[in-house]
């Protein structure tokens, strides 16, 4: 009998007393934190140090926190923070999240992704500061640094949810030297699609190099709608949607499809780079060796992927080689708002759990992660479109292109609306350049748009057109 | 193949047999390579390539604070799983083996297929649900009970089939003799069935070491992450992996599960039903 | 999330692994197995089986069930639906059978199993076993290693290898073939998804071939390598029918495990354009990608039912074939009986 038996009731002992032992204490997926008169808090963000977003992970747990607890001490209040790094996908982080959320547990300040604040707030797992932490939250003082169009990342339905977590821009990058062989100029600043297909045409010319990056296709998921729909879409004059309804089929969509099929049909692209899984790591190892002409990305591809000395990809001549200009409209003044130029901007925010137990030190530790001192710890010796005017005005200037970013693509950029749909018609669009790529004609791709988004908005009572 | 009478047919056939092995073996072996150099370059890229020699990956990889620690965690999710998997599914199918209970096959099946959907992503909703509800979240305990529940069925079909393939005399003799029936399981049948028991305890070793969704979904603090999860944070911003990182964390991450099979073909012999001369 | 993902299963071949689902009852008495030797009685027998059951109704069937149930509800992971889900009822259904993405992900799965499962895997699978059976020594070792090493390594580290493997730049593919810039993944995304499962699941059939073979008595591999020329024939005559259910439980377990396998999104993403999106890809980018459970839910019901479909063709092809195996010649009337009657008999 024995050893089985006596096995088999060390399982059943092993079970009891580990659910046990669990009910006990309080996990961290328990906000309200453990016993006694400690408040903990928990912070959650897709980084993780030694891994994706290292410094942002590293910075929180090195910096924001020891300061946070140090000076919650000073005033006799007893505080443990914890930081929750995640290191995935962002459809898995946020999938994570809202889980959490759902149980009504999760970390007590998490970030999201701006575009997200909408579904997440329609779902209830989020509530509105002020309803969180207070009328005080007026109060504090930064606000007055967050520009309103910064703010806006973090709003939904007239309501403010969190504190955005920095923006960015897109723009054009050009390989200097590539141009100078193909002689264009290279202070080169296109006014007009027809001349970012002018300088592709001459850049063609060259021995192996491929023009023109703009990406297309589902692999390239939210850097096709980011980096190539949307800011042709804003610089043909169209808009993506209205209150809660979306554009279908209409003639800019079709102009931007035209677009892609001018790059993509006549060699100006390289098609297959936007199926394949790696193809944007591939068309940045493109650019920085120098075989890829003129690319569209954020600025973070200058911050980080070509960074001479810390990028994926690094350009140790990038200051030299790397030139950069606005996205045009398709022609002087047809961008929404008749403007010249066009820009996408997006950036994460950081919410309060609407369940958090300790809302006031939250909302404090919530502040703290956006004081001035600390934006300038984040970012060292490295340059950031931050969300507060006074760092952005320190900071800026070490960084010429950032500061370009700043003064010129904000001022013309426009941000994805934060609707719960946006997912999947920002998926929808990918597929209609995916079918441009792939030899179907633009108004062909532009109706299958139209009737894929009758299939994710169910009916065509949330379409204009 | 043929013996004696015409030795040319014979000799072009034994060529091509080896020609056809070195094609198998060069097939199975080509996608390994990279695993074999890349961690010892100092610039891995995607080729395969004698490398640029330097230990200095496994250096980054051990003041990585996450890597060492998820394969501690990965092996208790592991052990514990197998644990419990092939003691339940031992009993259960020595259980179901002997005793003729109705509707027993129907019931295996439909378990089988059951298990399918568990393990996919449609389920990850309830299954988180459950596990907040009954306080498992964030414990090594939930993700080993969730996972233990995925392969059982599984696990049962295979022992059963050991199971019956097992003589019963010396079950009988032993019976005879006044032992109760969890010591003659113990004694008589587990000895038997033990290539059975390890094949068992290897694959749901397998399954577990691999298994990325459940423990992501099931555990928050960072120092339990098993290495399945880890493995994907060699990511920066950009969302490019970090070669140098993934190669030498793929070695590393590869070597237990490859370390055991090795340990326990030799032991116990690791195979399927058949390899027991009933 | 990969490698559970197959965990419909790995099991030997025996004498119950030849008896279809719902002929269970029907079961022989004259089987041996269920002689209860050891004198377990139902009582014991109940105990020995619960904490199992206990385990699996509250972690496996109570999930799933919960899942068809959201598979009936417009369910999301967040927005409206999220709080409020609405009943839909068969609404999801009728809309993932009316979706081309549906029947597209669905004919892909197909070809996957066929190529990968019924075609490479047991093909490759029986002819490593039968070069293997009778040979030692360090190249069956080494062969033998290397097939079981592409089995047991973790899906992560397994589609890394492969994407350097395939890559379109400097991948050792391309370096070895000298095809600079042959985009395999692009251009033969299916037949890429297909050799890569065919190198990793190999060794399943070939553990459960061998185990086989190792059961056709000696006597009759004699024959069948005496005879030569028709080797192949002889192969066919002598050595297939003493291990058709084994070829059949093996068929139908790799099937199910490969309908199920989600690895491929970890090489292609279910790319380029869906072109390997199999159902298993289709339903995770549902779920998780737009975020829509509940029609998530439906679409793994969906599966579901193939799954079970593809399970009872190969369990009543199991009756079949065996009855026909024992009869020698086939004869039309006793293979029309067998499928009435779905008995069968030991091999």
């Amino acid at each position: 009998m024995g050893v089985i038996a006596r096995r088999t009731a060390l399982t059943a002992a092993v079970l009891g007393a580990g659910s046990a032992a669990l009910a006990g204490c309080g996990s961290p997926l328990d906000p309200r934190g453990g016993g006694g008169g400690e408040i903990a808090l928990t912070v959650a963000t897709n980084a993780i140090s030694g891994g994706k977003n290292a410094d942002e992970a590293e910075w929180i747990e090195r910096w924001v926190i020891p300061r946070f607890v140090a000076r919650q001490r000073e005033q006799g209040v007893d505080v443990r923070v914890d930081f929750l790094p995640s290191g995935v996908d962002d459809e898995q982080y946020k999938t994570k999240l809202a889980l959490d959320l759902k149980a009504h547990a999760g970390p007590d300040i998490m970030s999201l992704d701006g575009i997200w604040v909408g579904e997440f707030a329609q779902a209830e797992y989020i509530k509105p500061l002020r309803e969180v932490a207070g009328p005080d939250v007026a109060d504090w003082a930064g606000w007055r640094q967050i520009s309103a169009k910064v703010r806006a990342l973090a709003r939904f339905e007239g309501k403010l949810y969190g504190i955005p977590a920095g923006t960015d821009a897109r723009v054009l990058y050009f390989h200097k030297p590539l141009f100078r062989r193909a002689q264009l100029p290279v202070d080169w600043q296109p006014g007009s699609w027809q001349d970012i297909l002018d300088a592709a045409r001459k850049l063609k010319r060259l021995q192996g190099v491929i023009p023109l990056q703009i990406n297309a296709g589902t692999a390239m998921g939210e850097a096709t709608t980011m980096q190539g729909v949307l800011p042709l879409l804003f610089g043909a004059g169209g808009r993506l949607a209205k209150g809660d309804r979306w554009y279908g089929d209409t003639p800019e969509l079709r102009a931007v499809l035209g677009f892609y099929r001018d790059v993509y049909r006549s060699g100006l692209g390289d098609p297959k780079l936007q199926q394949e899984a790696k193809g944007r790591d591939k068309s940045f190892e493109r650019f920085a060796e120098g075989s890829l002409g003129i690319l569209a990305e954020g600025d973070y591809f200058w911050r980080d992927v070509i960074s001479p000395e810390t990028g994926i990809a690094p350009m140790k001549r990038r200051d030299n080689d790397v030139g950069y200009a606005l996205i045009p409209a398709r022609a002087r003044h047809e961008a929404t708002g008749g403007r010249d130029h066009v820009s996408l901007s997006g950036g994460a925010v950081h919410v309060l759990n609407p369940h958090t137990r300790h809302p006031r030190q939250a909302f404090e530790l919530l502040t703290a992660l956006h004081s001035a001192p600390a934006l300038k710890a984040r970012l060292g010796d490295a340059a950031m479109i931050t969300e507060r005017d006074d760092v952005n005005d320190a900071v800026l200037d070490k960084d010429p292109m950032l500061r370009f970013c700043a003064d010129k693509a904000l001022p013309v950029t426009t941000f994805r609306p934060p609707l719960a749909a946006y997912t999947a018609v920002s998926l929808a669009l990918q597929e209609a350049t995916a079918r441009v790529v792939a030899g179907k004609s633009p108004e062909s791709a532009a109706q299958a748009y139209r009737k894929e988004l009758e299939e994710v908005l169910g009916g065509s009572d949330h379409i204009i057109g | 193949m043929r013996t004696g009478t015409n030795p040319v047919p014979a000799l072009l056939r034994g060529i091509g047999a080896y020609v056809l092995v070195a094609l198998a073996l060069a097939f199975f072996a080509l996608p390994m390579l990279w695993l074999a150099a890349a961690p010892f370059d100092a610039h891995p890229g995607v080729t395969a390539s004698l490398p640029d020699f330097t230990l200095a990956n496994f250096k980054r990889l051990w003041n990585n604070p996450n890597a060492v620690d998820s394969l501690a965690s990965s092996l208790i999710l592991a052990v514990g799983s197998a644990v419990l998997v092939v003691g339940l599914s031992a009993l259960a199918a020595y259980a179901l083996s002997r005793v003729r209970i109705r509707g027993r096959d129907g019931l295996l099946y439909a378990l089988l297929l059951l298990s399918s959907i568990v393990t996919g992503t449609a389920a990850m909703v309830p299954i988180f649900l459950l596990a907040a509800e009954l306080n498992l979240v964030d414990s090594y305990l939930g993700v080993i009970l969730v996972l233990t529940g995925g392969l059982l069925p599984a696990a049962i079909f295979i022992l059963k089939d050991f199971m019956d393939t097992t003589p019963r005399s010396y079950e009988e003799s032993a019976r005879v003799f006044g032992a109760s029936p969890l010591r003659v399981m113990w004694d008589v049948v587990v000895p038997v069935v033990r290539p059975g028991l390890a094949t068992v305890g290897v694959w749901t070793i397998a399954q577990v070491w691999g298994n990325f969704l459940i423990p992501f979904l099931l555990l928050r603090s960072p120092d339990k992450s098993p290495a399945a999860v880890v493995m994907y944070t060699f990511y920066t911003e950009g969302g490019q992996p970090d070669l140098a990182l993934i190669s030498t964390f793929s070695l590393l991450y590869s070597l237990p599960v490859v370390l055991m099979f090795l340990f326990v073909s030799r032991r116990y012999g690791f195979r399927f039903h058949g390899g027991i001369k009933a | 999330m990969a490698a559970t993902t197959s965990s419909a299963d790995p099991s030997p071949a025996g004498p119950q692994g030849q008896e279809t689902a719902e002929k269970g009852k029907r079961r022989q008495a004259r089987e041996e197995p269920e002689r209860d030797a050891a004198g377990l009685g139902r009582r014991r027998a109940a105990a020995f089986l619960a904490p199992a059951l206990l385990l699996v109704a509250l972690f496996l069937v109570l999930p799933a069930v919960w899942t068809l149930y959201l598979g009936a509800t417009d369910y999301r992971l967040t927005g409206i639906p999220a709080i409020d889900p609405a009943f839909v009822g068969f609404d999801n259904l009728t809309k993932a059978l009316g979706d081309d993405g549906f029947w597209r992900s669905l004919r892909l799965t197909l070809v996957f199993v066929l190529g990968s499962a019924v075609i490479g895997q047991a093909g490759l699978g029986f002819a490593l076993a039968w070069w293997m059976r009778e040979r030692t020594g360090r190249l069956r070792t080494t062969l033998e290693v290397l097939v079981m090493l592409a089995w047991i390594l973790p899906s992560s580290v397994v589609a890394f290898l492969w994407i350097a493997f395939l890559d379109r730049d400097g991948g050792t593919l391309n370096e070895l073939l000298r095809t600079p810039g042959a985009a395999w993944l692009l251009d033969h995304p299916m037949l890429s998804i297909v050799v890569y499962n065919i190198w990793r699941g190999s060794a399943f059939s070939m553990m459960l071939y061998s185990a086989a073979l190792g059961n056709v008595p000696a006597s009759h591999l004699e024959t069948a390598r005496l005879a030569g020329a028709g080797g192949l024939q002889q192969l066919r005559d002598v050595v297939f029918p003493r291990i058709r259910g084994h070829i059949l439980t093996n068929l139908l377990l790799i099937s199910l495990w490969t309908f199920n396998d989600f690895t491929p999104f970890l090489i292609t993403a279910g790319g380029p354009d869906g072109a390997t999106e199999t159902l298993p890809v289709h339903i995770y980018k549902t779920a998780l990608g737009s975020g829509e459970l509940g029609y998530g839910a439906a679409i793994s019901f969906l599966m579901l039912l193939i799954n079970l479909v593809v399970a009872v063709i190969y369990l009543r092809l199991l009756g079949q074939r065996n009855k026909s195996g024992t009869a020698g010649k086939k004869s039309r009337t006793a293979r029309r009986k067998a499928r009435g009657s779905g008995q069968k008999e030991a091999a």
